[in-house]
């Protein structure tokens, strides 16, 4: 188990990194708006990205997905 | 937000973009997605025409519903508007809310009016950066600000503002004062401080579950001080940094010689960290390192979501700023100039239109108009304003054009003097002991205490063993059960009133509601819905009310004085000629051929020509609108302000809880006796000041009442300030929301009496909580003095302590909604 003296000191180093990253993340202000990330992932404003011969059928899809709701 | 509403519902019923019933008749088209879709206004057709020629109509199937109401006058943007808008261009306009980088790039700070969803901020990013010149745009959903940054040597930003206008929405300057960059620090520290707290904890328990696993299993004893060392090193950041503000707010405590829970936290934290330290370096005892930091973390999170529930209202923080316009017309040698109005002085002419608001108090000079008062004073009539008569800045000008000359400016202004007022009613309120806090003291001198005696018998009966029998005292006692007794309790009945429409914005409303003994309402837009409605149409001549109805809300159609808007939701068909205004009486127009008036009776019977009688009043009270034609008096039109219809079984509901019910208003009308009777009101002054209403709550606290203040207005800011709870209710001016300690969000006054209910239930909760921390560490202080319990065991009893607590609090989500209106 002597791997351990290797494994824990590791571990504290991508903990001081994460810590960074974190402290970095709340002064760029990436955590006051916590409502609309969650939401914009769901909007498809990816249709230039179908190619052609799918779009028809992604088409379809979408007024599918919207009647039931 | 509710998202269980469908989407896209708005194409068969209403407006495909707002969502408002389109008028009969009315053809506004555009085509989305490939099909027509009806619009109610050419206001909407504009911004949907504008949406979909922006490529960006994929906002119609991102938003969650239509049901979103900007402002219908400002979506096309006029001459005049866009010469206002310039004046943001200016260098001196721009100093409070631009930052200037490198190569001409600028940066605005903006607080965007009317984002109701997620698609909103996904549609005004997208159209702005579109924009030619923009280099980063991003809205904020949370607090509706938006950053952008644009080239300043090929845009400018009025340009920007105007295409902001054109989809709907409205920008403003946004220019923190100094207290809201603070409570932004502060948020950021609080995040930051958690975030320490939350890694460091999930590092020291892997570790602690080797720690565990070790002492069942069998480990070599230099693993075991390897892996204490590094839960020393993980567990340090924690507690110097994320657990500052225990240690910091217990100085603070002890210097002013006042305990506070905060003193026992920090005792707790500090000591077994110091032991867990003294047990590392030593190598003997145990650690205690897993759970100081959990005891950390699970204390942050309390504060961080009370101090979220603070900061929401503080939004509006720079609210008076907002009321007061941003530019003003001034009048230099007969020459109309605009002006951001920050640059007025003393003795300046300036030129308020219709539907501008006053850009500071003065004295009207030329012409007269009415003036709406209702964001200072609540009431929604507007106030006739003659020449010579003074006009108080932050005003609205309802009818005719008039010119100002302007006497106070600035901090002099009345606006400004009715926040010193709300400053002053702030210092002068009662403060609510904590129970918690109270018990705290008894409770930390009781352990401390103990725990000191407790240490030097040991010392002198058996030295080496002295230590390790006081630490695990001090762990059995740690207040964690009694710490978290009260903040799991207001959390969790705070959580459940916001999903039931109330919004606890201070830590002791739940605790003041509880002992609540009277309730005082404010009768304009708390106890009334706050606008003219038409209650009745009285034909004078048979089977003709609907014609009659129609007639006058085409006579009324394009006016937007409050009693003209009563009769907005009725449609008509028919077209008015010759319209004309009579300020403060009236309106005058031709309808097929034939003139008819609409107002006061006597300027209304003015039109009759074959000398009839003008009818007489009809007795029952309220406000009587007459038409006539030249044939004669046609009609008569009953508007009230109506009261709200929850109110008098919400005023029922009060009293059978032994809660004696006020109203305060500043009417003086008959109107005020009638809803007083109708809602049975214990007692009632009408009247009154806002200086008078604030010495009629301090009279009654005086004389020993707990006092809930309920009220919409700016003038009810100081009292609201100076009651021990205030409530505002959601339609209420922003400067009121901050300023209360609770706001009514669903504008539903039945769940005052829930919110009462819950906070007495949560206070034999935080009782039953307080009675079984003491109850547990009484009966294990003993067995720990006497050195039966192991430090492990200790430890044990502590989380079971707390769970307890915890779960019993959970009890408090649950609300039992029995009297909603039949």
């Amino acid at each position: 188990m002597d791997i351990i003296f290797l494994l824990i000191p590791i571990a504290i180093i991508l903990v001081s990194f994460a810590i960074w990253a974190f402290f970095y993340s709340v002064n760029s202000g990436q955590f006051e708006d916590l409502e609309s990330p969650a939401h914009s992932i769901l909007f498809e404003d990816d249709d230039h990205l179908i190619p052609d011969d799918l779009k028809d059928k992604a088409k379809d899809k979408n007024s599918d997905e919207h009647k039931p709701e | 937000m509710n998202s269980s509403l469908a989407p896209s519902q708005a194409t068969t019923e209403g407006c495909f973009h707002c969502g408002q019933d389109i008028p009969a008749g009315s053809s506004f088209v555009t085509v989305i997605d490939e099909k027509p879709r009806s619009m109610c206004c050419p206001g909407c057709q504009a911004v949907a025409q504008t949406i979909v020629e922006s490529g960006l109509d994929n906002f119609y199937k991102h938003r969650e519903t239509a049901s979103y109401t900007p402002d219908l006058s400002l979506k096309s943007v006029s001459d005049a508007q866009l010469s206002e808008l310039a004046l943001y261009d200016q260098e001196s306009v721009q100093r409070d809310f631009v930052v200037t980088k490198e190569d001409g790039i600028k940066e605005a700070t903006l607080v965007i009016e009317g984002i109701t969803c997620a698609a909103c901020i996904w549609l005004l990013e997208h159209h702005l950066k579109k924009q030619s010149g923009v280099e980063k745009v991003s809205v904020n959903l949370t607090n509706h600000r938006a950053r952008i940054s644009w080239d300043s040597k090929s845009q400018v930003l009025s340009l920007l503002l105007a295409e902001i206008y054109r989809i709907g929405y409205q920008a403003h300057p946004y220019h923190p004062d100094k207290e809201e960059q603070l409570l932004e620090q502060e948020r950021k520290r609080a995040t930051r401080r958690l975030g320490v707290a939350g890694i460091g904890m999930m590092q020291v328990m892997m570790i602690a579950v080797a720690l565990y696993g070790g002492a069942i299993q069998g480990i070599e004893g230099k693993h075991v001080t390897f892996m204490r060392w590094a839960s020393m090193v993980i567990a340090t950041p924690v507690i110097l940094y994320a657990a500052r503000p225990f240690f910091v707010a217990a100085l603070r405590d002890l210097r002013t010689r006042h305990l506070s829970m905060d003193v026992p936290v920090s005792i707790a934290i500090g000591g077994a960290y110091l032991a867990s330290i003294w047990a590392t370096v030593t190598d003997s005892g145990e650690v205690y390192f897993d759970s100081v930091t959990m005891f950390t973390f699970f204390l942050l999170i309390g504060r961080y979501l009370e101090m979220q529930a603070r900061h929401r209202t503080g939004r509006a923080g720079n609210a008076m700023l907002n009321l007061l316009p941003a530019s003003a017309i001034k009048i230099v040698d007969g020459e109309e100039t605009m002006v951001p109005a920050k640059e007025l002085s003393i003795g300046d002419q300036v030129l308020i239109k219709p539907g501008h608001t006053v850009p500071a108090d003065g004295k009207i000079v030329a012409g007269s108009s009415s003036i709406d008062e209702s964001a200072l004073t609540g009431e929604y009539l507007p106030i006739r304003k003659e020449l010579g008569e003074n006009v108080i800045g932050g005003t609205i000008n309802v009818e005719n054009p008039i010119t100002l000359e302007v006497t106070q400016v600035g901090a002099e202004t009345q606006l400004s003097s009715i926040v010193r007022l709300l400053e002053r009613a702030q210092e002068d309120k009662p403060k609510v002991a904590q129970l918690a806090d109270r018990f705290a003291s008894y409770f930390v001198s009781a352990v401390l205490l103990t725990a000191a005696t407790v240490g030097f018998s040991w010392w002198l009966i058996s030295p080496e063993d002295a230590f390790w029998i006081t630490l695990s005292v001090l762990v059995v006692t740690c207040p964690c059960a009694l710490s978290l007794a009260t903040p799991t309790a207001l959390t969790a009945a705070t959580g459940t009133l916001r999903q039931n429409g109330i919004l606890i914005t201070r830590g002791h409303v739940l605790e003041s509601l509880a002992r609540a003994t009277h309730i005082v309402f404010d009768k304009t837009g708390t106890l009334t819905e706050g606008n003219l409605t038409l209650q009745e149409t009285r034909s004078l001549a048979e089977h003709k009310t609907d014609e009659h109805l129609q007639i006058a809300a085409a006579l009324e159609k394009h006016s937007e004085h409050p009693i003209a808007q009563a009769f907005h939701t009725v449609v008509s068909d028919y077209k008015v000629e010759n319209l004309q205004a009579t300020l403060g009486q009236g309106l005058e127009g031709l309808i097929d051929g034939i003139k008819y008036r609409i107002g006061k009776p006597e300027y209304s019977h003015g039109v009759c020509d074959n000398g009839s009688f003008l009818p007489e009043l009809p007795a029952q009270s309220g406000q009587w609108l007459l038409l006539c034609s030249e044939a004669g008096p046609q009609a008569w039109f009953r508007l009230n302000d109506q009261i709200r219809p929850e109110a008098a079984d919400t005023i029922k509901h009060l009293q059978s809880l032994g809660i004696r019910c006020e109203m305060l208003t500043g009417d003086s009308s008959s109107a005020v006796g009638e809803v007083a009777a109708i809602l049975n009101i214990d007692h009632v002054v009408s009247g009154v000041s806002p200086e008078q209403k604030l010495a009629h709550i301090q009279q009654l606290q005086q004389n020993g009442a707990q006092v809930i203040m309920v009220g919409d207005g700016i003038n009810d800011i100081p009292v609201l300030a100076g009651a021990q709870t205030s409530i505002a209710m959601g339609s209420a001016t922003d400067l009121a929301k901050t300023n209360a300690d609770g706001v009514l969000i669903s504008a539903d006054l039945l769940r005052l009496v829930d919110a009462i209910k819950l906070s007495r239930k949560t206070r034999s909760v935080i009782r039953q909580n307080l009675g079984w921390a003491a109850g547990y560490n009484f009966l294990a202080l003993p067995l720990a003095a006497l050195g039966f319990v192991a430090p492990y065991m200790a430890a044990l009893g502590m989380s079971l302590s707390s769970l307890v607590v915890v779960g019993n609090a959970l009890r408090l989500s649950k609300l039992s909604k029995t009297n909603r209106v039949k």
